[in-house]
């Protein structure tokens, strides 16, 4: 005798895993800050300090282990008026489609004198350049130079001698005070925690001379497996 | 729930209608959203970094480097050698303190070592930081205020009480950017308000030499004095 089956549909309602998914998605789209791509990876070491990076009005000082130094701006605007400022220094002029690359560009270590050729290639190219001299030991094509002696032209302000990374600090903070009025740009330093403290020193004492004391230090936070 | 059932009561007339169940299939969408979730899961950063102040005192080239009037009873001094080594002195530097051979300490950093010391050190106002700290984290005071109140905390402590610790934080050029962090977060940690880098003076080098006879941390004019100490 031939029992009937009854046909049971297979049919899942997914209606309440996606109102789950919707809600997930719409956290990660409003709490994402995305990963700046750093040229260089730079490991900082752990403290407890609690004050976050800030958001804007500053200028980040990219160290890496060798002492080369990258700078990323926060704000596009800065970045162009300064470079033009720089460039006007050492007689280097940028195109108008060299800004509009270098406003795109996150962080940027190239001498003054090799910028506008590094602007000019596509942004895989300059990572694919950037990959390969980083490579080479020494080199003085990458990292912003911070001592007279791979500096382009050793500029003399007020009777000091100022080097190519000097020259970018003192620019950005004049463009920058004349921008915001009551806002002094923030100086962050991001060193690897394996950089040797010579280094550090070398690039503080830089900016001492420009009469500039106060920094703020990239940490992360400290925790147990980091705190041996 | 997607299953929405349309029943039309046609107006009036009496012929029943067969009843309609409209199904959306919803696992497209479920996919493309767990696709979504994937990629902004990878492209974030949860963590914001954080950042630590740090202010160093101005180079003007007519002022000697390290003119800090550290009180005797109090000051500490901290030697951040190579590969992780860390020394320090209390006081102040004196003849005698050359063929003294314990009065550089080395010590290690972490709980253990460094931090025990600073908190010994700054026993008189860690407590009273503490409780701001505590009721900061509480939500009832905010920084600004948290800032002020140990500001003054730390003034008397210094002027008036005279028990403030002052710390010279001392790192070698081979230490790693690493140690001077650790270091700073240790006066983070002990509430410690007066503390300054400085660069190695000369007597520094000297103990640090005496101690670990690594000669890299003194000058040529130092080496020369070392080297005809020797021949004698």
């Amino acid at each position: 005798m031939a029992v009937k089956v009854k046909k049971q549909s297979t049919f899942i309602d997914m209606t309440a895993m996606s109102d789950v998914t919707v809600l997930l998605l719409t956290f990660f789209m409003l709490t994402s800050t995305f990963v700046k791509k750093e040229p260089i990876t730079v490991n900082t070491p752990a403290s407890v300090s609690e004050i976050k990076v800030p958001e804007t009005n500053s200028m980040t000082i990219l160290l890496d282990t060798a002492g080369k130094v990258f700078l990323s701006f926060d704000d596009p605007e800065l970045v162009t008026q300064t470079a033009v400022a720089v460039g006007n220094d050492y007689g280097v002029s940028f195109t108008e489609t060299q800004l509009e690359s270098l406003r795109k560009i996150v962080s940027f270590g190239v001498p003054i004198t090799k910028l506008p050729a590094y602007l000019d290639m596509k942004v895989d190219q300059q990572d694919a350049y950037m990959g390969e001299q980083l490579k080479i030991p020494n080199n003085k094509n990458v990292g912003i130079p911070a001592d007279t002696l791979t500096s382009a032209k050793v500029l003399n302000v007020g009777g000091n001698s100022v080097n190519e990374f000097q020259n970018w600090v003192r620019h950005a903070r004049t463009i920058d005070y004349q921008r915001n009025n009551d806002k002094v740009l923030k100086l962050v330093v991001k060193a690897d925690q394996k950089t040797q403290y010579e280094v550090v020193k070398g690039i503080m004492n830089d900016l001492r001379k420009l009469r500039e004391n106060q920094y703020l230090l990239v940490t992360n936070l400290r925790t147990a497996s980091s705190d041996k | 729930m997607a299953e929405v059932q349309a029943n039309e009561k046609g107006g009036g007339k009496k012929t029943r209608q067969k009843k309609h169940t409209l199904r959306v299939d919803f696992t497209p969408m479920v996919d493309m959203n767990m696709l979504l979730i994937t990629f902004f899961m990878f492209c974030t950063t949860m963590l914001k970094p954080q950042v630590m102040n740090l202010s160093m005192p101005t180079a003007e080239t007519n002022q000697p480097v390290d003119p800090v009037k550290a009180r005797e009873s109090t000051a500490i001094t901290i030697i951040m050698g190579a590969d992780d080594q860390l020394f320090y002195y209390e006081g102040k530097l004196t003849d005698a303190s050359y063929t003294d051979s314990t009065f550089l300490k080395p010590t290690k950093y972490g709980e253990e070592g460094i931090r025990k010391i600073l908190m010994k050190k700054n026993a008189g106002t860690y407590e009273q930081v503490q409780e701001l700290k505590v009721k900061r984290s509480a939500g009832e005071i905010d920084t600004k205020m948290f800032d002020s109140l140990s500001n003054i905390i730390q003034k008397r402590a210094n002027t008036e009480l005279k028990i403030a610790p002052t710390v010279l934080i001392k790192p070698l050029d081979a230490s790693l950017y690493a140690n001077m962090v650790d270091i700073l977060d240790e006066m983070l940690i002990a509430n410690i308000g007066f503390y300054q880098i400085a660069d190695i003076s000369e007597g520094d080098a000297f103990l640090y030499y005496n101690k670990t006879g690594d000669d890299s941390v003194l000058s040529p004019a130092q080496k020369a004095q070392v080297a005809s100490a020797k021949k004698e």
